[in-house]
């Protein structure tokens, strides 16, 4: 599985939303990925990675053996930088 | 033997914090596992471990019982924290001690 699938899959399901996905062993199935998106606020961390996951749907259990997700609203990756 | 989820009910109210891994907490089998662990081995907390490659209905149960599709997966009072992400930055924020120590306190009371 390619990087670039993952984050199309994850920008299909939240829409808006700034995406980064990186494969970090190069071996195509062990995945970082930062996401930034409005839907998170008021959204408590578990509920934040269900949305990614929610978009990720039957590969998240089948292609992808590890993602390390970073999950933040607008206003959180602002004041990060 | 009781129904996977029946048994995933007790084993999380059994113990203040339960951790469902892959392998144990001498010889973790995955390195998520591994730093799961090592955050609550850093806290000083004692929890229980479950190996999830033990039991592969337990395995799968555990996903849907959560709604989250990855090992190892962290309980404090019954109740579903995170995975190896969450953990460390709840960790790192210092929330997860608050959790800890709120959830070990509330057993000394009893």
């Amino acid at each position: 599985m390619e990087a670039q699938e993952i984050k199309e899959m994850i920008e299909r399901g939240l829409p808006g939303a700034l995406v980064e996905v990186r494969d970090f062993t190069g071996g195509g199935d062990h995945f970082e990925a930062l996401v930034v998106s409005e839907s998170f606020e008021g959204k408590g961390l578990v509920e934040r990675h269900q949305a990614v996951y929610g978009a990720l749907g039957d590969a998240m259990k089948a292609r992808i053996h590890a993602l390390t997700l970073k999950v933040m609203t607008p206003n959180q990756y602002q004041n990060r930088r | 033997m009781a129904d996977p989820i029946e048994r995933i009910r007790t084993a999380i109210n059994s113990d203040k914090i339960v951790i469902f891994m892959k392998g144990n907490r001498s010889f973790p089998q995955c390195g998520f596992s591994a730093a799961t662990v090592e955050v609550f081995e850093e806290l000083g907390a004692p929890y229980s471990t479950i190996d999830v490659l033990a039991d592969q209905e337990v395995r799968d149960a555990v996903k849907t019982y959560s709604n989250w599709p990855t090992i190892p997966q962290v309980f404090i009072n019954g109740k579903f924290v995170g995975g190896c992400d969450i953990v460390r930055e709840l960790h790192s924020s210092g929330e997860l001690q608050t959790l800890v120590r709120a959830a070990l306190g509330e057993s000394a009371h009893q």
